[in-house]
């Protein structure tokens, strides 16, 4: 259990750097959701990882889960969500503008090499 | 419990949906709330600013919950300076928005104004480091709308890497808070303080991977070299006004890490000892050559000003890595000082730009109220460049004489002063080839006539222009209180107690109440 957590955080993360550092705008957004993918199960094991205990503190239940970093995830799922939106429709609106989705300031040197 | 420590949140997140609910097709209305919303803020800042000045440590629990399992505002010396500096600053831009009519160019700015308020406040105040996490997004989503604020195609692809990298700076903050939460099991900054310095000293890789991650964040956020690169073209092709406020976004990256780094990772933990000299301070030392040398490079005026943030940043984050009393209280002299100059000179590009066909630094016809806008740019570089006799040379000489006792004193001293040096040919050359090369230039024929700008957006940079004077004629007062902001920073106990001690909801003393 811990492994596939702990590997599914790392792939997901390696994938999602990957993608952040291409160049145009599209996978870059697709590296970045799937950062905040890996983000979100980071932050959802860092109460400690619990199979079947219900996140509630009673006074008859022994063996429970943190319910603290469950209420952070869903901040974050949140956030990210929003903030994903906002950025494919400023990517939209940049790539309908220019007719260009690169990520980087462009020179005008690399603007003829597309161009011939 | 005095709720008034809240109201510079809640105001403007009332204020916002009002405006655009009840107002949003009367821009004369909207400027009315805007305008009587910061005037209110100016006044509750610094009626806190003044509850706070005698040491008092003013706390707000939401919902009553004790901390550390609710969420508290903490008022401390730091936080109310910072909102007071945040708000007189607030008020100015929005008059030169107002004059300069930026806010008729697109839709909602006076509503996306008041949000970007409401999380810089909340930023300020908040005693939490998730609720931080939260504010900085709301600041950051509010900022991505007043950034693309009246459109155009360069605009908008600036705007895709400013978000871009403020998405992953904000990953990479919840990567440091589930690490500081795995490792300690709460989120609280004054709880952390305390649990941080009970973690044993051969288990510290958990909590030094979270100390680390979260300085990348603020270092981001404060525009740190290698970190920088999100800040020149946004704030060059963010609106003038925008670019003004956002001036105060960087200085949020510079208050958090004063606030944790003092606080929860203080200079004497072990776990974390070497984070604040070996790493930072030479940091700091290359963005303020980058900025500086940035000046001098610079091809347009508004990237010029970019690099002139980054390098002023860099002081501010020397003094800041040297973690003395003298050392804090100089950065946040210098803190106010640099927030006021670089306002003042982006609403200076902007009223160049007025006149211009562009912003590259070449010979071009006069523009229509030179004589004006001269003299403001050249009052604003002084400040800028850190020239007697305005206050960014006060600044320097406090930061230079705050490092004189530190080990690395000669790299500081040389370094600050060669800079300067740098920085003075840059706004210099800018200057003249504006200004004066301007005179020379034939009238085009074909051009149109530009207009002189508004009376009230010369009003609006005078008083930039006038507060950067009276911070150099009041200096010792004022440094007199960043000195002891500082020591209330190095001597957290009060904070800590008072923030954990407080009774609520939940708290061990008064179990009954709790449920």
């Amino acid at each position: 259990m811990e492994f596939l957590i702990a590997s599914a955080i790392g792939v997901m993360t390696a994938a999602g750097i990957y993608l952040v550092l291409r160049l145009r705008t599209f996978p870059v957004i697709l590296g970045i959701s799937l950062l905040t993918y890996a983000v979100n199960v980071f932050l959802f094991s860092s109460g400690r990882v619990f199979v079947g205990a219900p996140p509630v503190l009673r006074d008859d239940v022994t063996f429970y889960t943190d319910p603290l970093p469950q209420a952070l995830v869903l901040t974050a799922i949140v956030i990210s969500f929003g903030m994903t939106a906002v950025v494919v429709m400023i990517g939209l609106g940049a790539f309908l503008g220019s007719d260009d989705d690169h990520v980087d300031d462009r020179t005008d040197a690399g603007q003829e090499e597309d161009a011939a | 419990m005095s709720h008034w420590l809240i109201a510079p949140i809640i105001l403007p997140a009332m204020m916002a949906p009002f405006v655009v609910l009840a107002a949003r097709y009367h821009i004369g209305i909207q400027r009315v709330f805007s305008i009587a919303g910061v005037l209110a803020l100016v006044i509750i800042s610094a009626s806190l600013m003044w509850v706070a000045s005698d040491g008092t440590i003013m706390i707000y629990q939401l919902g009553s919950w004790a901390a550390p399992f609710g969420i508290v505002l903490v008022g401390d010396r730091l936080s109310t300076m910072m909102i007071l500096l945040t708000s007189t600053l607030a008020l100015v831009v929005l008059i030169y928005a107002i004059s300069s009519r930026w806010d008729e160019r697109g839709r909602h700015f006076h509503a996306l104004f008041q949000f970007q308020l409401m999380g810089i406040f909340g930023a300020f105040l908040t005693g939490d480091l998730f609720n931080l996490f939260v504010f900085f997004e709301v600041l950051l989503i509010a900022s991505y709308g007043l950034m693309i604020h009246s459109g155009g195609t360069r605009r908008l692809r600036a705007g895709v890497q400013y978000v871009l990298f403020n998405l992953i700076g904000s990953t990479l903050f919840l990567f440091a808070l589930g690490a500081l939460y795995a490792e300690t099991g709460t989120l609280n900054m004054a709880d952390l303080a305390q649990r941080v310095a009970m973690i044993s000293p051969d288990e510290t890789a958990g909590i030094r991977v979270a100390a680390v991650l979260l300085i990348l964040v603020f270092a981001i956020k404060a525009a740190l070299v290698p970190l920088h690169f999100w800040l020149p073209s946004s704030y060059a092709e963010a609106p003038a006004p925008v670019a003004a406020l956002f001036a105060i976004m960087t200085k949020v990256g510079a208050y958090a890490i004063i606030r944790i780094y003092t606080m929860v990772f203080p200079t004497d933990l072990d776990a974390t000892s070497g984070l604040h000299d070996v790493w930072l301070l030479p940091v700091a030392l290359v963005s303020l050559t980058v900025g500086m040398v940035g000046i001098l490079a610079a091809k347009q005026l508004d990237r010029l000003v970019a690099f002139a943030i980054i390098g002023s940043m860099g002081t501010v984050m020397v003094a800041v890595a040297l973690f003395t009393e003298s050392g804090i209280a100089a950065a946040l002299y210098y803190m106010i000082h640099s927030t006021l100059a670089a306002a003042a000179l982006f609403l200076i590009v902007d009223l160049v730009r007025s006149g211009r066909r562009n912003l590259m630094l070449e010979a071009q016809p006069a523009i229509a109220g030179a004589v004006p806008i001269a003299a403001l740019f050249f009052a604003a570089a002084i400040a800028m460049a850190g020239l007697p006799p305005l206050s960014g040379f006060l600044g320097k000489l406090l930061v230079l004489q705050a490092a004189f006792s530190n080990d690395h004193s000669i790299w500081i001293w040389a370094i600050i002063l060669a800079t300067s040096l740098i920085s003075i040919l840059g706004f210099a050359r800018a200057g003249s080839t504006l200004f004066w090369k301007a005179r020379a230039m034939p009238a085009e024929p074909d051009a149109p006539a530009t207009t002189e700008p508004a009376t009230m957006s010369y009003v609006a940079v005078g008083t930039l222009i006038l507060l950067l004077g009276l911070h150099t004629v009041f200096a010792g007062q004022v440094h007199g209180y960043t000195t002891k902001v500082a020591a209330q920073l190095f001597a957290p106990a009060p904070y800590i107690a008072t923030v954990l001690e407080t009774p609520g909801r939940l708290s061990e003393n008064s179990s009954a109440e709790g449920y």
